[in-house]
C-alpha cells in the first residue's frame, strides 16, 4: 500500500463525473486504502440508489458495494452469488467492497445475523433493478422488445438466439442513475443456477497461504506502533506517570490525555515493552462485586420492571396449580468474545479529517461517534473495514480504533494499535450475565399450561447510538453514554403453544463490566433456561423429551427440524434418565429446540454425551443439528457458520466465565479463560433444510441458541442431575449430582 | 544495534534488533514483512504465531530473535501460494477450513510438523497434536478434516 497507489487512484476517481472505479477481486483489500472522502469519490452511498450498491465497469465486470461485511462468515461469496444470479454474471466477475463509509451505503451494522437476510436481500434488489435497466438499454440498442431478451453470462441476448450486447458496452463506466425498485422482479428460485451452490469462499486461499491482508497486517508510510495502558482497576484515574521508567527503550513517546495513557514508537517491540514497563500510579477503582458475588448483587440491585409479554392469565393459572407449579432459577455468566487476535486498528488523524481502518462490524454507525470525540465534521471522517480476528458481536475492535485515533491525533502521524492478550480478555465489552426465574405448571394432559419468566438483565439505554468506548472516556472526551447489549430478552417463553404466558424483565440500572452484544445476544442464555426447564417439565410429566416438544407444536417447520434430529439420533421414546446404566461413564442424550426470535430460523439440536460419575467431566460425543433458515444461498458456507456456532457455544457452555475481583477482570489469558480445544471436539452433523421459496434468514446465530440446553438435557439424561448454570464444569456437575 | 543472520523460507536474511530478546514474531512481521504469522497471545498459549525452526514447530511470540541465529525458519508464506499451495494448504482450501482465519497460520504450521513426524495420524492423534492451537470461530471440525485429507486419509 503506497501513497503513489492512492494518488493514482484518487486521480482516477476524479477523472470524470460518471467514471466508476474498477477494482479487481484480488485487489479489493488494497483498493480500500487511505484517501479521499465520499464527495471526492464521485460515487453515491445512497442506499436508495442502484449506483450506491453496484457499478458496471467498461470491461463488463461489476463491483458490489456492501455496507455489511464478511466476518469470516462467507458473506463474501454469498453476496456475490445473489448478485450473480440476478445479473446473469459469473461470480468471478464480481468484485466486492465492504464496510467503507466513503464507498458503501449504510446498511446497518453487521450484527443480528442480518448480513444476508437484510444486506444481501437489499443488494439483490439493486441487482434486479439493474437487470431491468440493462434489458431496457439493450432493447433500445437492439431495437427489440425487452420481453424478447434475456441476460446471460454478462450480456443481454435475444431469447430467439443471435448476437447479444455486453454489460460493459451497455453501461460500462457510467451510472445507472436509478432509484432502487422494490418491485423489480426477482429470478424465479426454480431457475437458480448459482444461488444454492456450495461455491468456495474467495478469501480462503489467501488466508491459508499467509497473503490475506488482515487489519493486523495493514500498514501505511510513516506508521507508528502504539499500545495503550489500561488502568489496574475499573474506573481508576491516572495520577502520575514516570517517563524515566522507560528511558532505556529507544524511540518511545508517551501520550497522556487525562486518564488515557498510551505509547507510540517506530518499532512495535519498543511500544510493547514501553507499555509493559512504563510506571504509572492510579487511584483506586470504583469497585466491582466480583464474579462470586455477582448473582447476589444482581438480586439486590434496584430494578425497573417491564412486562414484555402477556398471553392469557399466567399468574392465575400458576396460582390455580398451587403446589404443582414448578420453579427453577437459571444463570448464564458474563462471557468474553475472546477473539483469537487481540483487537487492532490503524488511524490517520489530521487537522482536516481522519481515516480509520478498523475491523468494526459497524463502521457507518461509529463514524459520527469518532467525529464527535475527534471534534471533526462527520463528513471528513472515514471508517474503512478490514478483516480482523473473528468477533461475535462488538469486541475490542472499536476501542482499539479509538486508541489509534487518539494517539494519531496526538503525534500527527498514522498509528497502529494492537491490544495485548490481557487487554482483549480484560477490557473487551462482555456478554452480560443473565439471571432467570422460571415458573410453570402442567395441565391434566401433561402439557404446559402456564409459563412465567422473570429475568434480571441490564437495561439498554434507549436511543443509544453506540457503545461508549474506553479511550474517549478515559480522555474525558464527548461520546454517548449508556449501555447496549443487543436484544437480550427475546425467546424467554417456550416456542410451543402455551395458553398462559407472562414474561417480565427486571431491568438493572447497571452491570459491573461494560456490556455489548455477543453472538445471538441473550438468546443463548434464555434458550438454555427455557429449553432446560421444558425438559424438567417433560420429566415431571413422565414424558419423552422429544414427544413432549412435538405435542401441540403446530408449526410444520419446527416439527420438521425436531423430527429430523430425532431420526438422525435414532431416538427411541422414553422419559429422560429412565434407563440409567451402571458404570463409571454414564451416557445420555438431549434435545433442544429454538424458533429463533420466535420469528426467524427453526433449529433443533441433539447431543450425545458421557458423564464421568467420579470426576464430573462431561464429554460430548456427537452434536446433531437440523437447521431451517429459509432459502440457502451457499450450503457449505452456511454449514461452516452453523458448525462454528455450535462448537463455540459448546465452549461457552462447558468452559467459559469471566472471572473478576473487586478491581478488574482476572481471567486475562487462555489459561484463566479456557475455551474448547481439539481434544474436546465432538462430531458435528448439520442437516440443512432448504426452502428456496422463502426469504433467506441469517446463519450466524440461531444454531447457537439451543446448544446449552441440549447439553444440560443430555447430562440430565445421563446422571439425573439438572444443570441450571453455565459453564457446566466438572465441579458443578458433581454438585448437581450430589443434589439429584 | 546487534544483527542476526538466519535463513527464512530458504533465503539468507540479516536483521537488526535493538533488543536480543525481541520475539521472532515481530522481526518476521515487521522487518521481513512476513505477516502470515499472527500475534495471538504473546504467551505461547494459542499457537497463532507458530513457525517452523529447523523443521520443528516453535511459538515465535516467545522465541527471542537471538535464538534463531544461524537456523532455518519456515513461515506460512514459505510453504506455498494461493496459485501453488502446498499439500496441507491445498487440503485446508478444499475443506474450506477457515472462518476468520486468524488461527490458520498456526493450524497449517502445526500440521506440517505433525505430518512430518506422523505421516498417517489417527483422528485422536491429530486432536492431541493440535490441542494447543486454539480456534475461536469453532472451525475445528473442518480443520480436522483438512488435516486428515492432507494425510491422505480421506
Amino acid at each position: 500500500m503506497t501513497i503513489a497507489l492512492e494518488l493514482s487512484r484518487r486521480d482516477l476517481l476524479r477523472a470524470g463525473g460518471a467514471v466508476v472505479v474498477s477494482f479487481t477481486l484480488a485487489g479489493a483489500a488494497r483498493a480500500q486504502g487511505a484517501g479521499p472522502l465520499a464527495r471526492d469519490l464521485g460515487k453515491t452511498v445512497d442506499a436508495g440508489e442502484v449506483d450506491g450498491f453496484l457499478a458496471v465497469h467498461q470491461d463488463g465486470a461489476v463491483t458490489v458495494y456492501s455496507g455489511k461485511v464478511d466476518l469470516g462468515t462467507g458473506l463474501r461469496i454469498a453476496m456475490r452469488q445473489m448478485v450473480a444470479e440476478e445479473l446473469g454474471l459469473p461470480v468471478a466477475r464480481i468484485g466486492l467492497i465492504e464496510g467503507d463509509t466513503a464507498l458503501t451505503p449504510d446498511q446497518g451494522p453487521t450484527a443480528g445475523s442480518t448480513g444476508i437476510a437484510k444486506g444481501g436481500v437489499q443488494i439483490r434488489q439493486a441487482a434486479a433493478t439493474a437487470r431491468q435497466a440493462l434489458l431496457k438499454l439493450a432493447s433500445e440498442r437492439l431495437k427489440t422488445s425487452a420481453d424478447a431478451l434475456v441476460v446471460e453470462n454478462g450480456s443481454v441476448k435475444p431469447k430467439a438466439g443471435g448476437k447479444g450486447v455486453g454489460y460493459g458496452t451497455l453501461i460500462g463506466g457510467h451510472r445507472f442513475a436509478l432509484k432502487l425498485d422494490d418491485k423489480a422482479p426477482l429470478r424465479d428460485p426454480k431457475t437458480y443456477a448459482v444461488v444454492g451452490k456450495p461455491l468456495p469462499r474467495p478469501d480462503v486461499p489467501a488466508k491459508v497461504t499467509g497473503r490475506h491482508v488482515y487489519m493486523h497486517d495493514f500498514t501505511l508510510p510513516r506508521l507508528l506502533h502504539g499500545r495503550v495502558i489500561h488502568p489496574p482497576a475499573v474506573g481508576a484515574t491516572l495520577q502520575s506517570v514516570d517517563e524515566g521508567s522507560i528511558k532505556g527503550i529507544p524511540g518511545v513517546l508517551v501520550v497522556r490525555e487525562q486518564s488515557f495513557l498510551g505509547v507510540v514508537a517506530e518499532d512495535e517491540w519498543a511500544a510493547v515493552r514501553a507499555a509493559r514497563e512504563l510506571k504509572a500510579s492510579w487511584s483506586a477503582g470504583t469497585g466491582l462485586p466480583g464474579n462470586d458475588g455477582l448473582v447476589r448483587a444482581i438480586r439486590q440491585s434496584p430494578v425497573q420492571d417491564e412486562t414484555l409479554l402477556t398471553r392469557g392469565d399466567a399468574a392465575g393459572a400458576l396460582e390455580a396449580a398451587a403446589g404443582k407449579a414448578m420453579s427453577a432459577t437459571y444463570y448464564w455468566p458474563p462471557q468474553s468474545h475472546a477473539s483469537l487476535g487481540p483487537s487492532c486498528a490503524v488511524a490517520d488523524v489530521r487537522a482536516d479529517g481522519a481515516t480509520v481502518w478498523t475491523a468494526s462490524q459497524a463502521t457507518h454507525k461509529y463514524r459520527p461517534h469518532f467525529a464527535r470525540f475527534l471534534e471533526l465534521p462527520a463528513e471528513t471522517v472515514r471508517l474503512v473495514y478490514l478483516d480482523g480476528a473473528g468477533c461475535y458481536g462488538m469486541n475490542g475492535h472499536e476501542d482499539a480504533a479509538a486508541d489509534a485515533a487518539l494517539l494519531s491525533r496526538a503525534v500527527g502521524r498514522p498509528v497502529r494499535v494492537q491490544w495485548m492478550r490481557e487487554d482483549e480478555h480484560g477490557w473487551d465489552p462482555k456478554g452480560p450475565p443473565q439471571l432467570l426465574d422460571l415458573r410453570a405448571s402442567l395441565d391434566g394432559n401433561g402439557r404446559v399450561a402456564a409459563w412465567q419468566a422473570e429475568m434480571w438483565v441490564p437495561q439498554a439505554t434507549k436511543g443509544l447510538p453506540n457503545i461508549p468506548l474506553l479511550s474517549p472516556a478515559a480522555a474525558g472526551l464527548q461520546q454517548p453514554q449508556g449501555l447496549a447489549t443487543g436484544l437480550i430478552t427475546q425467546d424467554a417463553d417456550p416456542a410451543y403453544p402455551v395458553p398462559h404466558v407472562r414474561v417480565v424483565a427486571h431491568w438493572l440500572k447497571d452491570t459491573p463490566l461494560r456490556p455489548s452484544n455477543i453472538r445471538a445476544p441473550g438468546k443463548i442464555g434464555n434458550t438454555f433456561a427455557v429449553e432446560g426447564f421444558i425438559d424438567e417439565l417433560a420429566a415431571a410429566a413422565g414424558a419423552d423429551p422429544l414427544a413432549f416438544r412435538l405435542q401441540g407444536l403446530d408449526d410444520p417447520r419446527g416439527v420438521e427440524v425436531l423430527k429430523r434430529v430425532g431420526a438422525r439420533m435414532k431416538w427411541e421414546p422414553r422419559p429422560a434418565n429412565s434407563q440409567p446404566a451402571a458404570g463409571a461413564l454414564a451416557r445420555g442424550r438431549g434435545i433442544a429446540y429454538s424458533h429463533y426470535k420466535h420469528a426467524e430460523n427453526y433449529v433443533a439440536i441433539g447431543m450425545e454425551v458421557t458423564v464421568d460419575r467420579g470426576s464430573g467431566v462431561v464429554r460430548v460425543a456427537r452434536v446433531l443439528c437440523a437447521h431451517d433458515c429459509g432459502l440457502v444461498i451457499n450450503p457449505d458456507a452456511l454449514a461452516n457458520q452453523i458448525e462454528g456456532g455450535i462448537v463455540q457455544t459448546l465452549s461457552r457452555a462447558l468452559f467459559e466465565e469471566v472471572i473478576f475481583d473487586r478491581d478488574r477482570v482476572t481471567s486475562v489469558d487462555w489459561a484463566s479463560y479456557p475455551i474448547l480445544k481439539f481434544p474436546d471436539l465432538p462430531e458435528v452433523v448439520v442437516d440443512l433444510v432448504d426452502r428456496p421459496e422463502l426469504p433467506p434468514m441469517g446463519g450466524g446465530e440461531a444454531a447457537t441458541a439451543p446448544v446449552g440446553a441440549a447439553l444440560a438435557n443430555a447430562i440430565f439424561d445421563a446422571v439425573g442431575a439438572r444443570l441450571r448454570q453455565a459453564p457446566m464444569t466438572p465441579e458443578r456437575v458433581k454438585e448437581a449430582m450430589a443434589h439429584a | 544495534m546487534a544483527s542476526y543472520n538466519f535463513r527464512v523460507n530458504g533465503r539468507a536474511e540479516r536483521v537488526e534488533s535493538w533488543d536480543p530478546d525481541q520475539p521472532l514474531l515481530y522481526v518476521l512481521r515487521n522487518a521481513l514483512d512476513l505477516k502470515g504469522v499472527k500475534f495471538g497471545c504473546g504467551l505461547a498459549q494459542c499457537g497463532a504465531c507458530t513457525v517452523l525452526v529447523d523443521g520443528a514447530p516453535v511459538r515465535s511470540c516467545i522465541t527471542p530473535v537471538s535464538a534463531v541465529a544461524g537456523r532455518a525458519v519456515t513461515t506460512l508464506e514459505g510453504l506455498g501460494s494461493p496459485k501453488h499451495p502446498d499439500p496441507v494448504q491445498a487440503a485446508f482450501i478444499a475443506e474450506q477450513a477457515a472462518q476468520c482465519g486468524y488461527c490458520t497460520n498456526g493450524m497449517v504450521m502445526s500440521t506440517k510438523a505433525l505430518l512430518k513426524q506422523t505421516p498417517h495420524p489417527t483422528v485422536a492423534q491429530v486432536k492431541e497434536a493440535l490441542a494447543d492451537n486454539l480456534c475461536r470461530c469453532g472451525t475445528h471440525t473442518r480443520i480436522l478434516r483438512a488435516v486428515m485429507r492432507a494425510a491422505g486419509s480421506t
